[in-house]
């Protein structure tokens, strides 16, 4: 039996909280230039930003830049103080200790994901950058997507070609602020490769590619905004969730058509870039073949990566309605049935409360046993 | 004349944003100088220089198409010089906010009317526009922003691109830029910041415009679900995820005299073109002739048609004394899968009438989903 657990926080709202608080305890802020591919004009924007803040009278420095940077780049980085990288190992590598003796307020980094050669104080170069701002000092930095560790199983599927450095995609959420930069692909197609023409054929593939990348990266981006949203929301004590992201709540109970709203839920939520919640609400009696054909239609939801809930109350209604609202629910699925079963264990009609009492939230019902999967 | 060659359409790119002063109209200027680099012809044709120095300075060197004097009122104002910019016939036209109404008495009512003549001569067009301009979000912005938009963009019309690129700024930064006036007037800053530029609305409507960016590659690159990205692997586990099966969804909406119609008619709209689904709409009549219905519903059922059928949405008009019986024949006749139909008011009266036509539709449509759309604009603060 699944436990009571209403009230407890779920791990992601415990996660959420920790990282609200490491955030408010380290003084130094994180800023990331994302990008898609290489060739985007991460850099650039990360030194444009270095020179805005510096012409406002801030004290900014340079730690790391690419080993090979274009003559544009050369030509802004002659405005900076650059605190020289340790010399004499296998690849260039931050000198933590001398920005940390510089303390400067703000501090940029190009290559957020450069794996630090032997000899290092830390294997990776977000580690330093972690260090800095533990220390009160301010990092921007820039990242190609290729090298979000949870992201790269997706890219390389999509490029065919695998990188070894990574930075975890818990470190970049954490950002204070993460912009994108956004190019259409053939902007990387002309640019970033070989330098030779590539045949038209290859073009159309390599802008193909690139466009799911800039899909998963935007989407990521937009993922970290809407956790960030939710985070001021709450602590300046605001319910109201504004529906910017697209979230689905399919109910479900032994007598719905469950693998049919399980299976919309899932390509509403994958066309939206939303979420999908499955629920049931937890009743009393119920038949041996009840609770086994409930226990399926749970698999399935985890078969289809929702988050599934078991829902506890009096009233199945409200329990729904207060999950779907603590969640920001947008879309709520349920099944509808004119046989005895759900409809007629309480009064009123719950589909018609649910209807009525749902706020913001559009209510799609699904007739029992009705469509079928093969059309 | 064009010459007989001129056959192509021209290619539409916009620029997207989601406030005032996150640098669409640099990022335009900036297409346009590396247009003019690479040795192509482009001209701007209008663009709004708002008083800011860094953006003037991206439009020297370019040339420009002189606006157009327009007297309305005995005032003045100056549009953009459509004809102008045919004769002058360029490759390529920058065109600063799209979703721009025209001054009464223009050719045309929209700027973005005015893009559609230009590229159907053969122009290619980069213009800009920020989110809260789209018609389907419309009543999500009213709810983030307090403000109801009312120059729009139908959605069909911005699909019309072929590339739809994002000019990206975070909140704090653009804040900066307001701060140290790059963005509007003191006065005007002041104000500004004390509605629309705050921090969690720009943060919200920043996310709306990525997501609708995604949406937009998505809607361009992906052959639907087949090898979709983001459907082969999700939160946790890959491998398990089993191959949805595809069904061509048929959404059919209610057209009625309510209010909540047109939010209804966004909201199907929107989620027709993300399910990549036929959408459309269906008014039923309960006596022959529409002019025999009081004026007030009989205006109010003839806005929501047209308001319908400007987001390309395919209306019916059928009678019958029976609401619900005539909609889910009909549904059922075209094969619709999806009813969409209006939240019931909760004012008692209409209430037990509407949620006894919602509980019909859905007793009637024993094989047909029915979704019953959330009214979005009562949730405004």
């Amino acid at each position: 039996m699944p436990e009571p657990e209403r009230s407890r926080p779920t791990p992601e709202q415990l996660l959420k909280q920790v990282e609200a608080e490491e955030r408010h305890q380290r003084h130094g802020k994180l800023k990331v230039f994302l990008g898609y591919a290489s060739g985007v004009g991460k850099s650039f924007r990360m030194l444009d930003e270095g020179r805005r803040r510096k012409a406002r009278g801030q004290d900014v420095v340079v730690a790391a830049v690419q080993q090979q940077v274009p003559d544009d780049i050369d030509e802004i980085l002659k405005n900076f103080e650059v605190i020289p990288p340790r010399l004499g190992l296998a690849s260039p590598c931050i000198d933590v200790d001398a920005v940390r003796r510089r303390r400067p307020s703000v501090c940029l980094i190009d290559g957020l994901a450069h794996r630090n050669p032997p000899g290092c104080r830390n294997p990776e170069r977000w580690q330093d950058v972690e260090e800095l701002l533990a220390d009160g000092i301010s990092v921007i930095t820039t990242i190609n997507l290729q090298y979000i560790r949870e992201k790269q199983q997706q890219v390389e599927a999509i490029r065919g070609k695998t990188v070894s450095d990574a930075v975890p995609e818990s470190f970049v959420r954490r950002a204070d602020e993460i912009e994108i930069m956004d190019a259409p692909p053939e902007y990387c197609v002309t640019r970033t490769e070989e330098g030779d023409r590539i045949s038209e054929d290859r073009a159309a593939r390599l802008q193909h590619q690139l466009s799911e990348l800039r899909e998963i990266a935007l989407v990521l981006v937009a993922e970290v905004v809407d956790h960030q949203l939710e985070d001021y929301l709450r602590r300046q004590g605001i319910e109201q969730s504004f529906g910017t992201h697209e979230r689905i709540l399919v109910c479900v109970t032994p007598r719905s058509n469950a693998s049919l709203m399980i299976s919309r839920g899932k390509r509403q939520a994958e066309r939206f870039h939303g979420e999908l919640f499955v629920a049931y609400v937890e009743q009393d009696r119920m038949t041996p073949a009840d609770r086994a054909t409930l226990e399926q239609n749970l698999e399935e939801a985890r078969q289809a990566q929702a988050h599934v809930e078991i829902l506890h109350g009096e009233d199945p209604v409200t329990a729904i309605l207060r999950f779907a609202e603590k969640q920001g629910v947008t879309q709520i699925f349920v099944g509808h049935s004119l046989r005895r079963g759900w409809r007629q264990s309480f009064f009123p009609n719950p589909v018609d409360r649910l209807i009525l009492e749902a706020d913001g939230m559009d209510i799609r019902i699904f007739p029992h046993g009705g469509e079928t999967e093969a059309p | 004349m064009p010459d007989e060659a001129q056959t192509r359409e021209g290619r539409l790119k916009i620029i997207l944003g989601y406030a005032a002063g996150v640098g669409k109209t640099y990022k335009m200027l900036e297409e346009g100088q590396q247009i003019a680099a690479d040795g192509r012809d482009v001209v701007i044709g209008y663009f709004e220089p708002h008083d800011r120095k860094d953006t003037i300075a991206r439009s020297e060197g370019l040339e420009l198409i002189p606006r157009r004097v327009v007297e309305y009122r005995d005032r003045l104002f100056e549009e953009m010089d459509t004809d102008a910019i045919l004769s002058r016939h360029p490759e390529t036209v920058l065109v600063d906010e799209f979703p721009h109404t025209n001054v009464p008495g223009s050719e045309r009512a929209k700027r973005w009317e005015d893009v559609l003549v230009l590229l159907d001569a053969g122009i290619d067009v980069i213009t800009t526009m920020n989110i809260q301009h789209l018609e389907s979000l419309n009543d999500q912005m009213r709810e983030i922003t307090g403000i109801q938009v009312r120059e729009t963009i139908p959605d069909w019309v911005t699909k019309r691109a072929d590339e739809i690129v994002l000019a990206d700024l975070t909140p704090g930064a653009l804040l900066n830029r307001l701060d140290r006036g790059v963005v509007y007037a003191p006065d005007k800053a002041q104000r500004a910041k004390e509605h629309f530029f705050k921090e969690s609305t720009l943060a919200a409507l920043r996310e709306m415009a990525l997501r609708q960016t995604a949406h937009e590659i998505d809607v361009r690159y992906s052959e639907d679900n087949v090898g979709h990205p983001l459907a082969a692997t999700g939160a946790g586990v890959s491998g398990q995820a089993q191959p949805i099966p595809t069904v061509h969804e048929r959404i059919l909406i209610h057209i009625t005299d309510e209010p909540t119609t047109a939010g209804l008619i966004r909201r199907g709209r929107r989620v027709a073109d993300y399910l990549k689904a036929d959408c459309f709409a269906l008014c039923v009549l309960p006596q022959p002739g529409i002019d025999s219905l009081p004026t007030e519903s009989r205006q109010a059922i003839e806005q929501h048609l047209d308001f319908a059928r400007r987001l390309h949405i395919e209306t019916r008009v059928l009678e019958g004394a029976k609401a619900a019986e005539t909609l889910v024949d009909f549904a059922h006749t075209n094969g619709v899968t999806q009813i969409y139909l209006a939240k019931p008011p909760r004012s008692v009266i209409p209430f037990l009438f509407r949620r006894q036509l919602v509980m019909k539709i859905v007793r009637l449509a024993t094989d047909i989903q029915v979704t019953v759309v959330a009214d979005r604009r009562k949730r405004m603060r």
